[in-house]
């Protein structure tokens, strides 16, 4: 009997926090579409996202392109396909590797912060004050947020994608020995604009996600410290694997035979 | 004929979960009266002071804000109300983002589209007010103490000119001196301007400044309401055991079983 109060319990938290997340989510969006809008947060958050984030994003593509290009080389040369190398390090890294990972980045160091800062909020009574002072904190807080991340992440892809196909270029010509001008041309030759327009669409509902996790687990942090501790937790830890399915799922209507 | 309340509350009750915090509170303030509900930890004052403001929805009763029912309206949704409100939180609720002024003048700028030179100016006279220099404007709230706090508070309060007041134990964890600072400048920024306030403490000090009348919160209900003067000899052993800061008592004796 008590397994199976435990069973409903469970069931019911899961419902109750599904239904919180999908009001959360909904009221967001409709904000997002209703004015006022304020710019100004717009853009300090579109700094935070997409200038801040450039040395850390690419960082991790100049190295993913770089060991990409090895990684091919070491496999490809067994079977004598070493010229494709420059064609699967920029599919990899347009398709898949860029906005995965620049997602993942980010969202360990925006989404983080954004919990912890909107966290801190609730917890010390600031998100109230916004309500007294007549601001919606939907429109002050999260608006900016998820439009910042909904347009900054395909701009931070898009120079993680030309960054990683730098780093496969370096090792491939002064590692590996390729023909400068051959590599580049196998780069070009082979990509599609759909290669590249799959991992932009990916990118900002990656960053979408990001800020909205980001934010659902900060506005809705308890509790002192310990609370906003979970609320970051949780919102890296459930963008990332959101940003991991979603991936699949994208990939599938772009890419499904 | 009576003047119309400010405030009516009529048999508001709210609980979480099995948990009943009010049970039934009757209240009506008048304009330009201050009204202090006093009470022990975790007798739901602050549940009171955040149903009227909308933060919470009551579960059951009325709650009337110059004759109007505001009892299931959200706070995010109603902002003409809201304009009429000013709120001191306990702990202050500085946005530690922006500098003190801004703070101040947040309501002005985000609520009343006022421009952000005109609203500065207006920050800086109500700083005045509090005793606070034009210096102290430009500082960030972290760098303040308690007591500065707490008056950057009451002036991002009264910035807006508003009709009702809200404070949430203006003098919690400051000293004597400083506590007495804060019950006189809401003395002159509050009574004297004519402006309704609603107060919640258990500093019988300020309860006994700040207050025309004075309530008592036990059990969901308010047990007692009167003149402030009255409040040493009410007749009540559970306000006379509060007001005397007795061990012995009949509030004690409930904590025991």
């Amino acid at each position: 009997m008590n397994f199976l109060a435990l069973i409903g319990r469970v069931v019911l938290r899961f419902l109750e926090q599904l239904g919180r997340f999908t009001l959360f989510t909904l009221t967001s969006v409709s904000h997002c579409v209703r004015p006022p809008i304020f710019p100004r947060l717009i853009g300090r958050q579109m700094i935070d996202i997409g200038y801040y984030s450039l040395p850390v994003v690419g960082l991790t593509a100049i190295f993913s392109g770089m060991v990409l290009a090895l990684q091919s080389y070491t496999g490809f040369a067994r079977f004598n396909a070493e010229s494709a190398i420059a064609n699967v390090v920029v599919l990899s890294l347009t398709r898949e590797l860029g906005p995965v990972l620049a997602g993942l980045m980010v969202a360990g160091r925006i989404g983080a912060s954004m919990a912890a800062e909107i966290g801190t909020m609730r917890v010390t009574e600031q998100i109230d004050a916004l309500t007294t002072l007549s601001t919606n904190p939907y429109k002050y807080l999260i608006v900016p947020r998820l439009i910042a991340g909904l347009l900054m992440l395909p701009l931070l892809v898009l120079v993680a994608d030309i960054i990683g196909v730098f780093g496969g270029y370096i090792v491939g010509v002064y590692k590996l020995g390729f023909n400068p001008n051959v590599y580049l041309s196998n780069t070009i030759d082979f990509l599609e604009p759909i290669d590249v327009i799959s991992g932009l669409v990916k990118a900002a509902v990656f960053g979408f996600i990001i800020a909205l996790m980001g934010c659902y687990n900060g506005f809705n942090s308890k509790g002192g410290a310990q609370g906003v501790g979970s609320a970051t937790t949780n919102a890296v830890v459930s963008s990332s694997i959101l940003i991991l399915v979603f991936n699949y799922m994208i990939t599938e209507l772009f890419f499904s035979v | 004929m009576s003047t119309p309340p400010k405030i009516h509350l009529e048999n508001v009750c709210k609980s979480f979960g099995t948990k009943d915090v009010l049970t039934g509170i009757d209240l009506d303030i008048a304009p330009a009266e201050s009204v202090v509900v006093i009470g022990g930890s975790g007798t739901g004052k602050s549940v009171l002071l955040k149903c009227v403001l909308g933060l919470l929805t009551a579960d059951l009763g009325t709650i009337e804000v110059d004759g109007t029912d505001v009892t299931h309206v959200a706070a995010n949704d109603r902002d003409e109300t809201n304009k009429k409100f000013g709120m001191l939180f306990q702990g202050g609720a500085l946005f530690d983002s922006i500098p003190v002024w801004e703070n101040v003048a947040f309501g002005l700028i985000q609520g009343s589209s006022m421009s952000r030179a005109e609203a500065k100016e207006r920050s800086i006279e109500t700083l005045a007010k509090v005793g606070l220099s034009e210096d102290v404007g430009a500082l960030s709230p972290a760098e303040l103490s308690g007591g500065m706090q707490k008056r950057v508070g009451l002036a991002r309060a009264i910035a807006g000119s508003p009709e009702i007041v809200f404070f949430d134990e203006p003098t919690t964890g400051l000293d004597p001196i400083m506590a007495d600072v804060i019950n006189d400048l809401i003395v002159t920024c509050v009574k004297d301007q004519g402006i309704t306030a609603l107060s919640i403490t258990h500093d019988m000090a300020s309860a006994r400044k700040i207050g025309d009348r004075i309530a008592m919160l036990y059990h969901g209900k308010l047990i007692w309401i009167g003149a402030a003067e009255d409040v040493d000899h009410s007749g009540n052993d559970y306000v006379n055991q509060f007001v005397h800061g007795r061990a012995d008592g009949p509030i004690h004796m409930e904590l025991r079983r």
